[in-house]
């Protein structure tokens, strides 16, 4: 099956759910967000059977259309397509989950009715998602992150009723306009510089003595200033600890996982074709800097963090660094670990761990009606098995060994040493020493801390919830001791 | 199929955690691995144990167990008896029984992982497996101002992993694998630039998980604060993952960089035993007193390590310090673990650890007295014990092969001045056992019980093999041939 049929798919089936929505009278909406996962697994089933151009048998006339001058279908694309299914998978899971809170902030006297479009919206920005992955030119790359972020922009503020969320839209609003403007600006500087907007002739023509450098790297600084406000890379972090506060939590969820990929993605896509050229010095200096800010500012702001979701936030912030620092380091993958391959793993695992969280997160909000960390007192004691996921969890973003969180870390400190980059190497070393203290808060909380209610919600958890919760925790371990199945997953990423 | 006795205490904690009975399904744990560790231990030249799953090709990973050497082999011999000592000792509190027996079997099977583990990769992840239970026991259960302390130790533990982290990382992108028996068969040369700052990560990195001064102010309060089988399996069994690290990766691995930082090494561990040794003695409480104790004895088995780097620096062979400080470590090992075990019993019948508040439990408790005798002798380094046996090797090695015309070399001096270590163990061993068991019954000690033999089942495993290895010290020796 060509390809290109599975944003076709993906985006035709969030029409169809909006439609639908509108069309069928129900008192519950759950059944939206149902159809809208099995419908997404499906996809993912048909992802990897999915064939590029190269793939095509003899004769058949798609493999010659021109949309494969845009659009490509290799190894890099497919697992970040599976990287945004996924996370939509699971963020649907929690939407069905959040959906007492978004219809208390959403719909008229808190009805369920106004909760159906939220579904079919997290369904489209994974189409948008998809297609970045795939693009092969610049005017692409930037209409498909435009489709995603426009998207966010209502997911962001879909509780129309809640001042928080509402803060948290016009917030983003602005800053995601901010970074479109630098984005289409840079991306005017390179096409002036170049001639052509296509990765592939960038490659050819950052190599070629006749390009003129400094406008170039003009460019390629405002592409980097713009796509590092969508992976809250130090400076362009501050929208999102208030953002991801703000927003309803899948929205935070899948900003922090779905959305965070997808700009790594597009990140590394774009820097490729400057890896071998003149440039690639000074590029990877920025970013060595970029990396080194994030890894401080992410993991020190955390410290001091009471609100369990500015915490995530932070620690989104702080995992980001990594992932810089590793593409950062420039590796062409020699020693069969390539920048692009440690930064996919990486995002891997931290969609694993993170989402976990965001599934801790979830199950308090909803039943205690608090995202503060002292919500998770006594946890231990409320319901012991959710408290040793939780212990695993925060031992796997805390960077224990033997979860997936650690050996996304020691690949990166393993690139950073590979090229060279002591000081970045101790400053992760520092910072990651730091995540120990703001990620065992919860532990602490969970438990040294006695309830601090008279009679403490035991937290129930429903059954969808718990399997999706064990299947990620179960995931953290495996991953963490036996990587090779991921890693066959990103065998041609380069 | 060593793998096996990382297993069992690893899913038997697992079990607990999902609802196993705690105490039970721990003991039955700890006495299966006591007899396969034992075993194994002293049949470790057999092909047999080595095992190795792949866990990744490309960079190559592997599950890999095994023995490296004796000095393995020795190290899994102290891991298992502690591990056994330490679920029998102490009483967990109500309603703690999973989160007390779990987390020692977890702590146990991190240390016996890392011990068993050769390959680099999973050598470090294991011992950093206990950091969790740690954090959690001391946290929950601890004495004094136990929230505080547990901070302390995590940040400290985590901070020193990660440089060691990246010492590692660095050596094994040097020798170009993570497999450690690879690493050691000697064919491969790191790159000498390389080996000042290897060495210089490693030395602090393992230098903080054994409390190397000025890295140990974490280790005297979380030893006082800890519940018993913590203290035990830490001070007694994880302490000596540095240590074990430094023996089996730095020295052989970075002669010319370990060589580099020699002097430096040597004021260290001086201040472990001189500075440390002061301080031990100015302690009022049991528990502070061997937490301290156990920092100052860290210096001497730092002593035989350093008599290795100069021989090997000087090419000559030293046949005392690997056997020095192989027993020395299992030697301090046990004996810490039997006086963290007893100073938990005396709190338990007397109510407190104070000096101020203890005297004369010799006449109702004298097995306590004895024990804790034998134990405080052990640890003063009297001939007999096994402490002697690794103490008199510490010294030897440092003085082998010298002509009595030759100046006295930078490590022969730092022996010379830190025999007075030896100095202040018995001042304040002799005096610890003078005040809480001696002189008249005070009003805390009067009503206090003798040790009943559920607590003495695992003080007398600890003492006879104080007592085995003390007589027979070529019983571990042999095993390092």
């Amino acid at each position: 099956m060509p390809a290109y049929y599975l944003e076709a798919l993906t985006v035709t089936l969030g029409i169809f759910l909006l439609v639908a929505e509108a069309f069928i009278p129900s008192k519950s909406k759950t059944w939206v967000g149902l159809v809208a996962i099995v419908g997404l697994i499906g996809v993912l089933a048909l992802t990897l059977r999915a064939i590029g151009p190269d793939d095509a048998a003899e004769g058949k006339e798609w493999a010659n259309y021109a949309l494969w001058n845009l659009y490509k279908y290799d190894a890099t694309a497919r697992f970040y397509k599976i990287i945004a299914l996924v996370s939509a998978i699971f963020v649907l899971i929690l939407a069905i989950d959040y959906r007492s809170v978004l219809s208390k902030f959403s719909g008229d006297h808190g009805k369920e009715e106004g909760t159906g479009e939220y579904y079919s919206l997290i369904v489209i920005a994974t189409s948008a998602m998809m297609w970045m992955a795939s693009a092969k030119n610049l005017a692409f790359l930037f209409v498909s992150l435009e489709l995603l972020t426009v998207t966010f922009y209502i997911l962001v503020a879909y509780m129309k009723r809640n001042v928080g969320s509402l803060e948290a839209g016009v917030k983003y609003l602005i800053l995601g306009a901010l970074s479109t403007g630098f984005l289409v600006y840079g991306i005017a500087w390179i096409y002036g510089a170049t001639g052509t907007l296509d990765f592939a002739q960038i490659t050819l023509a950052a190599n070629f003595e006749g390009t003129p450098g400094t406008p170039l790297l003009f460019g390629v600084a405002l592409v980097i200033i713009a796509l590092g406000f969508k992976i809250g890379a130090a400076p362009m972090h501050f929208w999102i600890p208030d953002v991801y506060q703000g927003a309803p939590t899948p929205t935070t969820a899948f900003l922090s996982v779905g959305s965070k990929a997808a700009g790594f993605m597009a990140l590394i896509t774009f820097l490729a074709p400057f890896s071998h050229s003149p440039y690639a010095g000074k590029i990877s200096s920025v970013l060595v800097i970029l990396a080194c800010a994030t890894l401080i500012i992410g993991n020190f702001g955390a410290i001091p963090q009471n609100n369990f979701k500015r915490l995530l936030a932070y620690s989104s912030i702080a995992n980001a660094g990594f992932i810089l620092l590793a593409i950062a380091a420039n590796r062409d993958g020699a020693d069969g670990l390539s920048s692009a391959k440690i930064a996919a793993f990486y995002l891997a695992s931290y969609l694993i761990m993170t989402m976990a969280a965001f599934f801790i997160l979830n199950i308090i909000r909803v039943q205690s009606g608090s995202d503060n960390i002292d919500a998770l007192d006594g946890l231990s004691k409320r319901n012991p098995i959710l408290a040793v996921a939780a212990t695993i969890i925060m031992a796997s973003l805390a960077g224990v060994p033997l979860t997936v969180g650690f050996v996304g870390k020691f690949f990166v400190f393993q690139a950073a040493l590979a090229s060279h980059q002591w000081i970045p190497v101790i400053i992760a070393a520092i910072a990651a020493s730091a995540g120990f203290y703001y990620y065992f808060k919860i532990l602490r909380a969970i438990w040294w801390n006695t309830p601090n209610h008279k009679s403490p919600i035991p937290f129930d958890t429903s059954s969808i919830f718990s399997f999706a919760l064990t299947f990620l925790t179960v995931a953290i371990l495996v991953f963490g001791v036996w990587q090779q199945p991921l890693f066959n997953l990103l065998k041609n990423v380069r | 199929m060593l793998s096996i006795i990382f297993l069992i205490p690893f899913l038997a904690a697992v079990a607990i955690i999902f609802g196993a009975p705690a105490r039970l399904t721990a003991r039955i744990a700890a006495m299966t691995t006591l007899l396969i560790g034992l075993y194994a231990a002293f049949t470790w030249q057999c092909e047999c144990w080595a095992s190795s799953l792949s866990v990744l090709i490309t960079p190559s990973i592997d599950l890999a167990f095994g023995f490296l050497n004796g000095t393995s082999a020795i190290m899994v011999a102290l891991s298992v008896i502690v591990t056994a000592a330490a679920v029998f000792t102490g009483k967990a509190p109500e309603g703690r029984e999973k989160l007390y027996y779990s987390s020692s079997l977890f702590i146990a099977a991190g240390a016996i992982g890392a011990f068993i583990s050769t390959n680099l990769y999973f050598f470090y992840a294991f011992h950093e497996l206990a950091l969790i239970p740690t954090f959690l026991m001391i946290g929950l259960l601890g004495r004094g101002s136990r929230k505080e302390i547990a901070w302390k130790i995590t940040i400290y533990l985590g901070v020193g992993s990660l440089i060691l982290l990246a010492g590692l990382v660095w050596l094994a992108k040097e020798s170009g694998t993570y497999n450690m028996i690879a690493m050691l068969d000697g064919t491969r040369q790191i790159d000498p630039a390389a080996q000042k700052p290897i060495a210089a990560l490693l030395i602090i990195g393992f230098g903080t998980l054994v409390s190397l001064f000025p890295f140990h102010s974490w280790a005297a309060p979380a030893y006082a604060s800890a519940p018993a089988p913590t203290a035990m399996l830490h001070a007694g069994v994880l302490k000596k993952f540095g240590l074990y690290g430094l023996l089996q990766l730095a020295v052989p691995l970075l002669p010319i960089g370990m060589n580099a930082w020699l002097t430096p090494l040597l004021v260290l561990l001086l201040g472990n035993i001189l500075w440390v040794g002061f301080v031990t003695i100015n302690q009022k409480r049991l528990d502070a007193m061997l937490g301290n104790s156990s920092v100052m004895h860290m210096g001497y088995i730092f002593l035989a390590i350093a008599a290795l780097i100069a021989s090997n620096a000087a090419g000559k062979v030293n046949t005392y310090a690997i056997p020095a400080a192989s027993v020395l470590m299992f030697a301090h090992g046990i004996s810490i673990a039997l006086l963290f075990g007893l100073a938990d019993r005396i709190e338990r019948c007397t109510g407190s650890l104070d000096f101020a508040d203890l005297g004369g439990l010799a006449k109702p408790a004298p097995t306590l007295a004895f024990l804790f005798g034998l134990g405080g002798m052990a640890s003063l380094g009297l001939p007999g014990l096994a402490n002697f046996s690794g103490e008199i090797m510490v010294f030897l090695s440092s003085f082998e092969g010298r002509n009595a015309a030759d100046p006295l070399t930078p490590v022969q001096i730092t022996t010379i001045l830190s025999l007075w270590g030896v100095v202040l163990s018995a001042v304040y061993v002799l005096r610890a056992f003078r005040k809480i068991f001696q002189g008249p019954t005070v009003s805390m000690t009067v009503n206090a019980t003798d040790i009943p033999l559920m607590d003495k089942l695992p003080a007398l495993l600890l003492a006879a093999a104080l007592l085995i290895v003390g007589i027979y010290p070529n019983i571990l020796v042999q095993l390092l041939k």
